[in-house]
This record gives C-alpha cells, structure tokens and sequence, in this order.
C-alpha cells in the first residue's frame, strides 16, 4: 500500500494546509502554533489573515488579560459620564466571526484558559459581572501562541485539547511555507462546507485511527471529522474521501500520538527494536508491514490507511521513541508551568472592601467605590453649582483588601542510585505524598527531580495534584550511578524558575552526598565529587532554603561537607520513615 | 452548537446518568460532583438536563421563583400574599461562568436604579436564580475560594443572607449544586468535596464501536441540531416521564431497617467521616429504586449507588495506591459477600 503522507513534501506544506483548513473552518478547527516570534510566524499568521477574507474582526489576547477585557463588564467611564451603568464588550465578544489570537499561550493561566473554552464550546460570552448579566456571540477561530522553549512549557490542556492543529514552525524559514491560497477559493469552500458529506466508514476510520495512535480525548477525532471536512470542501468535493482524511489525521493526530499503533496485548510487553529505525521515516512501508502480523480485529484499510499518514509525518526521534516501546509523555496531560502563576503571589485572595483612602499603595477599588456613592446621588444632586454628573466624596472611597502569601514549593531531590538502597526511595516517595495531602491547606505544591545513572531527570514538575504525584512516583525505579552535580543544577533551575514566578522554593536532598558520576555522565568519583561541591555552593550564592538528609546508613563527611557548601540545614536520618521524613519538611519550611 | 444536546443521545456515561437522575428525583441526595478525562462530554450532559426536566409551577413576578403550594421557605414577598397565581416555567439549570464576580452571585444593590432613580434596591443575583432548580459550575476545582466559601454556605443553609451596602436581605436559595473539573487540573478542596452527595468518575470510552457512535452523534448535532434534538424527542419525552414517575413514587419507597444497617456497616467499614455518607447512600438507593419502579430497597440498589455515594468521602490515604473506588468495592464485597 502505497504509505506516503497526504500532504507531500516538507513540513512548511502541513503548516501551510493547517492554514488553509483553519481558514475553511475556524470555528470548528482551531491552531496551536508553536514558534518564536520571527519572520516565520509572522508569514503564516499574514497568510491567514490574508485568507480569512476582508472585514472579519482580529482580536489578540495577551496573556494576562484581566476578566473585565477578556469577558466584558462595567465600562466604568461610560457609566460616569451618563449618569447610568454602561456595559463594554469583551474581547472575545468583539472577535464573534473573526479570529482570535492568543499571546504566548504557554504562560496563560488556567483560568483564564478554562474561561476561553468555555467560551469556545458554547459560542457565547455568558457575563455574570459588576452587578450585570449578558450574554453576547462569539464565535471566532482561535491561533494560540505558543512559544515554549522545551516540553515542559505548554499552554494548558484544556484549551491544546479544543484547537484541532498543532503546528510548530520552530524549524522551518519564512521561504519554507507555500504561498497561500487566496480569499476566493476560501470563500468558496466555506459556501460548500455545510453540504460535504461523510460516511460512516470514514468516520469509523477516523475513529480507529485515534485509538491505534492512543489519543484518548474524543475531541480528536472530531476535530479531525471537522478537519477531513474543510479539505473536501477545499478541493472541491462534496463527500470526503480517504485522501481528506488522510490530511486530517495527519495534520491533529500527529502532534497529539502516544504509541505505535500495535495490537494492545503486546504493546507493553514487547519492545520491537527492528521495528522502524529514525531515518525510516521517509518510507515507512517497512514497519507498516511488520505490525499487521498479529491482529485480533481486522482493521480495515481505510484505517491503516490513516495511521500510515500519520506515521509519516511523526518526527523522527518520536518514531524511535514509540519503537522502543517507550510511551511518549503527552505535553497537553501535563499540568503547565502557568498554573503556578495563578496560584502563586499572583492571587493575591481578595479580603473584600473596606472604606479608606488611596493613598500609601492600597488600590482605590473603583466599582465600590462607585457602588457606595451611587445611592446618593439624587440627595447630592440637589447641591447647587455642580457640574459633574456624579458626585464622589470623600466618605465613598473604597480599597481593596488583599490578602497575598507566597506559595511554596518544596522540590525534592532524590538520590535513586544503587548506593542508596532502594527503599529510600519508597520512603521519599511517601514523604511526598504526605506533604501533598497537607497542600490543600496549604496551598503549597511540590515537585520531584530523581537522578540516578548518568542524568538526573525532572519527574514530577511542581504540582499540587495527588493523582498526577501518584503517577509520576509509581513509574521511578532505583539503580545506577550518582550523577549528584547534575541533580543539582537542575534542582536549582527549577528553584529559580520557582523563584522566579513569586513562589518560595524549599530544596530538600535525599542522598548520601558521595558523587560518582560526572555532568557530562562519566564515572570519575573524584571529579563528580568536585563537581558537586561546586554545584553545592551555587545554592549558598543564591541563598535558597535547602535540607540535606543524608541516607547512609552511617552518616559520613560527604553528606556534611556538602551541607555546609551549600549552606543547607543537615539531617542525617539513617532510619528515616516517610513520617519523620515529613515532619522534618515541614519544620525546614516553617524555619526557612 | 444552538440549543440543548438531548440527554438520552448521550452514548455510555451510565453512572454520571443515573447520577443526575437521582438528583432530579431526589434534590435531597445534596449534588452531583462529576471529576474525568477531558473531552468525555461533562459539561454536555449536565447542560443537557435543563432539557430533561419538568416544567415547575412558580408564583408569577417572584424573582426567586416560589413554589406557591409551600409556605415554608417562601420569600418575604410571597408569603406575605394570600393566594398568588402562578405559572408553569422551566426549572432553571444556572450556569455559573468561570470569572463571575460575588455581587452577580450572591446578589448586591442595582446599580442602574441607583444610578437612575437613587434608589436603593436589591438586584438578586445567580443564587436567587438557582433557586429551586441546579447550580452548575464547570471547572469547579478553578474557582475563586471566595466564592467557593458562599456557595458551600448557601447550599448548606438553604438561604442566601446578603448584607452588603447597608442592604439587609435574605431569601431562600435551594438548589442542586452540580460540579465538574478534571482532576489534573489541581484538587478539589475536601471541605467541598463532602458537600457534594453523589460523586461520579468518568472516562475516555476505549472501545472503537462506542467512540465512533460517540463521534457520529456529535456531528449529526453540529451540523442540524434541530433535526437532532427532534430525533431523539420521543426518548427524552419517555425519560421525562420516567424522572416524574419516581418522583412521585418516590415518599412510599420502603426503605427496610435491614438496609439502613447495611449501609451503617459499609459506612463504618469505610471510616467515612459523620453521618451524611450514610444518608445520602440510602436517599440516593431509595432514589434509585424508585426509578426502577421498585418500592422496597434492597441491596441491588444499595450496591449499585454505593460508589457515587461514598467515593468521595473516604478518608484520604496518600499511601494506599488502591483508587477510591476499588476500596468501596472491596468493603462492599465484605458487608454484602460476593
């Protein structure tokens, strides 16, 4: 069966046919496109707007849009000035038909991320603020920005999952993207949108392909149903064919796989090396061929179909990845980094109002402000010589309280290498977990580095979530050598990165302090023991609040040493359990 | 995307069904709480419901909507008139938006007679539209804790005490309060978690038959949803009359002294806080039975609503790894043997 990608030639043509269906159907597509700001991203978002047609409204959001702009409120200068409260539209609102752009979507919130879904689902702004309700269209397709340097930053998953293409122009030039289709031809397949037919085996198709490329959400396949739609229409057709979907499936399914389509009862067990080497991505007839030997169901070859088209156009290292049985850490299950921010000093929690000048940095609370002198004002009106509509006196001021703590976020540091035996590492794990279990009340999160072998590794990116800790912990295993440098720069990266976001970061190490592999993962105990002392001191430098536990059995100078180079509090707890292990957390905290 | 999803065109979800359903036909089992997967269709089904129910009768010009034929937990208003006429309307399913601000939740002074007349007059707020009917609240792990301390408060008293800007007004706000988020998004504070009655879990359909019709469905509604919801007309009608049939079946369900103790020995085995696990798993078996046409309950219905019922009020055991589930699965095979 002939396996070469739909959408022929370079990755510049997908981006160019996520554009061009994008533009078919906004509303029911949708883009993530992850790129840096640069000739690149300005050529495919000039292409789309050039297709998108004359008139249609472009509204772009920044990141951190307060609610009032986002959904709409009280226009407060127009309420002053006509004596009567005026509403003004939100963003959102003002984009109904048109298009919105979504600035540096990475670091967005949460909520306000769950807001422009909402939104995005029922195609209207419901308003339930400043003492008014209303509810306006919005329908409009939406580009999300997302300029996130590495796997950890992505915008949140609840709005990844709404937009149907994620296209990342990271590698490629401006010259690489195909010259767009002009506004008629758009115009003319969005007229023959509506009358495009599928059937049902197509639909079936779509639907297999997703499950044999493990997406879970079932907005996926919808959206490619949308996707298989626009690129009918844009051809000229009124039924989709294989080829439509084949440009569908590659274009959502490829960004969002988590496995090689294999039958399910050996995905786990069997690790297939032979399987598809990287470069044999070009022609993937190959591994095509070696999967179809054991199956239960016969997959039709509509489906097989699909999933080849897909498979083409996963990168390379990806393909490696998946056949070495590797199930590939979705971005959009992740919790983004954004999440702290809205939870972190940024949410300051409002105390309510109180009445008081603004003066000395407490913020004048308008609308109270306004509410408090409102009911006055026909009694004030009668005050001869006064001009304004309004009157505001002195005894209306209102501020506003606000009650802001740091969050913190301890970050644990654990040492699974063979020196430390293993069930260290099943203590540290549940210390983490009893200190999750106090995070509710705490508003805290916590995060976990592990290193063992030649590299430490981020395994749990601070989160407050039980259920995402417990999956992390489940999957860390012990053995190996102890790479203690390298553990610590990427501790006091994610401490900084912390830091850096408004939260307090507590650093907790769990090891025996004897080093005996290098940064660059070579086994050389007198280097990586120099490298750790130095790696120690930069904490000093930055004067972070960290704790030592050493675990040796017999606590010795290592671990002691590097306490003080470090400037860490220093624990030797040869018998820890997760209890102590916590309380002597929790008294690190507080003391830090 | 206009109008309702029909909610028997929902494929599979059972437990987050019945769950709603129970609700409807007991708005005492105290709300639903409905925690998944992104994309498995939450936030439809529960839209999907104001579309279920049955017209209720209300006093005419009331702004909270009493029931006429009470004279209990009336506002000031209606039970100060004799004989109010009322009319039939549909019973309100809230929607609460994500960046609501507490004056339109709870309530506050109308800013344009103020403004207008310098009138001081009280603008009821979302609670007061809610009442009688279900609150919902999406994403409900996302909301502001402020407003999560009101709401958790006005559901517990059944009253909404506004005191704000030298108004003083209280009015009655029942309502079923129905939430849904996804775990990963962050936890859901234990305090409001118990509140919640009945807590469901839902996930990902897995097999391709169920996806598909999932899709199909889907995309017959976007494209005419009209057409749509007249298609499956005849099933929610036959629903509706099922929901209204418990409902009234409802207060002559026996529930037999022999069950009550079953549900005490689950609840201790469990070691669920207080006593409100047990309550409402025998409110919502008594529901449940009522809905299947039964008048006793037995244990088929206890067993079948015992999850949704205690799930959610197991004392949090970081390190057991087992899912809440599987442990009231395990305590319901001991009281009730395999």
């Amino acid at each position: 069966m002939n396996a070469t990608p739909p959408i022929a030639g370079s990755p510049g043509d997908a981006a160019g046919m996520a554009a061009m269906l994008f533009c078919v159907d906004p509303t029911g597509t949708g883009v993530r496109l992850r790129a840096m700001p640069g000739p690149a991203r300005d050529a495919w978002l000039a292409a789309v707007h050039s297709m998108f047609g004359r008139g249609a409204p472009s509204r772009r959001v920044p990141v951190n849009i307060p609610d009032g702009r986002l959904l709409g409120g009280l226009d407060l200068a127009a309420t002053l000035a006509s004596g009567r409260p005026v509403a003004e539209r939100g963003v959102l609102a003002d984009a109904h038909g048109g298009l919105v752009t979504l600035a540096m979507a990475e670091r967005m919130a949460p909520g306000t991320a769950a807001r422009i879904a909402a939104v995005m689902d029922s195609g209207e702004v419901a308003v339930e603020r400043d003492g008014m309700a209303m509810a306006a269209p919005a329908r409009f397709g939406a580009v999300a920005l997302d300029e996130g340097l590495d796997g950890d930053e992505v915008p949140p998953a609840a709005l990844t999952d709404r937009l149907a293409f994620h296209v990342d122009l990271s590698t490629l030039r401006e010259q690489d993207l195909p010259v767009p289709a002009d506004a008629a031809a758009i115009a003319a397949a969005r007229e023959r949108l509506p009358a495009v037919t599928v059937s049902d085996d197509i639909i079936t198709s779509l639907c297999a392909a997703a499950v044999a490329l493990g997406v879970d959400s079932l907005r996926a396949p919808l959206a490619a149903l949308r996707a298989a739609r626009a690129a009918a229409a844009l051809a000229g057709r009124d039924a989709v064919t294989v080829e439509d979907a084949g440009i569908a499936a590659q274009l959502v399914y490829a960004s969002r796989a988590t496995r090689m389509p294999a039958p399910p009862e050996t995905e786990e067990t069997e690790s297939e090396p032979e399987q598809s080497p990287p470069e044999q991505s070009a022609e993937p007839e190959a591994s095509a061929q070696t999967d179809d030997n054991t199956e239960q169901r016969l997959p039709d070859a509509d489906e097989e179909l699909l999933v080849n088209a897909v498979k083409a156009a996963l990168p390379a290292d990806l393909l490696a990845q998946f056949a070495a049985g590797v199930e590939r850490r979705v971005p959009s299950r992740t919790r983004g980094k954004a999440g702290a921010t809205c939870n972190g000093s940024t949410r300051g929690r409002p105390a309510g109002v109180k009445r008081g000048e603004p003066r000395g940095g407490a913020r004048l609370d308008l609308l109270e402000t306004l509410r408090a002198a409102a009911p006055w004002q026909r009694l004030r009106g009668k005050s001869p010589g006064s001009t304004a509509r309004i009157s505001v006196r002195r005894e209306d001021f209102r501020i506003s309280r606000l009650r802001q703590r740091t969050a913190t976020t301890t970050i644990f540091v654990v040492d699974a290498s063979g020196s430390s035996a293993l069930h260290r590492l099943a203590e540290a794990k549940g210390a983490v977990e009893l200190l999750l279990a106090e995070c509710y009340v705490r508003r805290d999160s916590v995060a976990l580095v592990a290193f063992r072998g030649r590299h430490a590794e981020l395994l749990l990116p601070p989160t407050r979530s039980l259920v995402r800790a417990k999956r992390c912990l489940a999957s860390l295993v012990g053995g190996g050598g102890t790479p203690l440098a390298d553990a610590m720069d990427a501790a006091r990266g994610l401490a900084d990165s912390v830091r850096r976001r408004g939260d307090t970061p507590v650093v907790v190490f769990l090891t025996d302090g004897r080093a005996n592999v290098t940064k660059s993962g070579e086994g050389d105990r007198p280097r990586a023991e120099e490298e750790a002392l130095l790696a120690a001191k930069a904490f000093r430098v930055e004067s972070m609040t960290t704790l030592l536990v050493d675990t040796s059995p017999r606590p010795q100078m290592a671990g002691r040493t590097l306490a003080e180079a470090m400037g860490a509090r220093y624990l030797p707890l040869p018998h820890a359990d997760s209890h102590t292990l916590s309380g002597a957390v929790r008294v690190a905290v507080a003391a830090g | 995307m206009s109008g309702l999803f029909p909610f028997t065109a929902i494929v599979g979800q059972e437990d987050m069904k019945l769950a709603l359903q129970i609700a409807v036909v007991d708005p005492t089992v105290g709300g639903v709480l409905v925690f998944g997967d992104r994309g498995t269709g939450k936030s439809t089904t529960i839209r999907a419901l104001a579309g279920l129910l049955p017209r209720m009768k209300a006093v005419i010009g009331c702004p909270y909507g009493c029931d006429p034929a009470s004279t209990a937990g009336i506002c000031e208003r209606c039970s100060g008139s004799e004989h109010p006429k009322s009319q039939l309307v549909p019973v309100p399913v809230v929607d609460l938006p994500l960046g609501a601000t507490e004056d339109r939740v709870v309530g506050a002074l109308d800013l344009e007679r103020a403004l207008a007349q310098g009138v001081k007059a009280f603008e009821p707020g979302l609670l007061a539209r809610a009442h009688r009917g279900f609150l919902y609240i999406d994403e409900v792990n996302l909301l502001e804790d402020h407003l999560v301390d009101v709401l958790l408060d006005v559901a517990a008293s059944g009253e909404n005490v506004v005191e704000r800007e030298g108004l003083s007004v209280r009015h009655p706000a029942r309502f079923v309060l129905i939430g849904s988020g996804n775990p990963e998004e962050g936890e859901l504070r234990p305090q409001l978690l118990d509140r919640f009655g009945l807590s469901v879990e839902v996930r990902t359909p897995e097999d391709i038959a169920t996806r598909v019709e999932v899709v199909k469905r889907r995309d017959a509604f976007e494209r005419d949803s009209e057409a749509f919801r007249a298609g499956w007309a005849k099933d929610d009608d036959k629903l509706r009359r099922r929901v209204v049939a418990a409902r009234n079946r409802l207060k002559n369900v026996q529930v037999p002294d022999a069950m009550l103790e079953r549900a005490a020995q689950l609840c201790v085995k469990l070691g669920t806080d207080g006593l409100r696990g047990e309550l409402t798993l025998t409110r919502a078996a008594r529901a449940f039975a009522s809905l299947e046409g039964d008048t006793v309950v037995t244990d088929k219905h206890l067993r079948r609503v015992a999850p949704s019922a205690l799930r959610h009020r197991l004392r949090r055991n970081p390190l057991d790894d087992a899912g809440s589930g599987t442990r009231v699965e395990r305590a319901m095979q001991e009281v009730f043997g395999a």
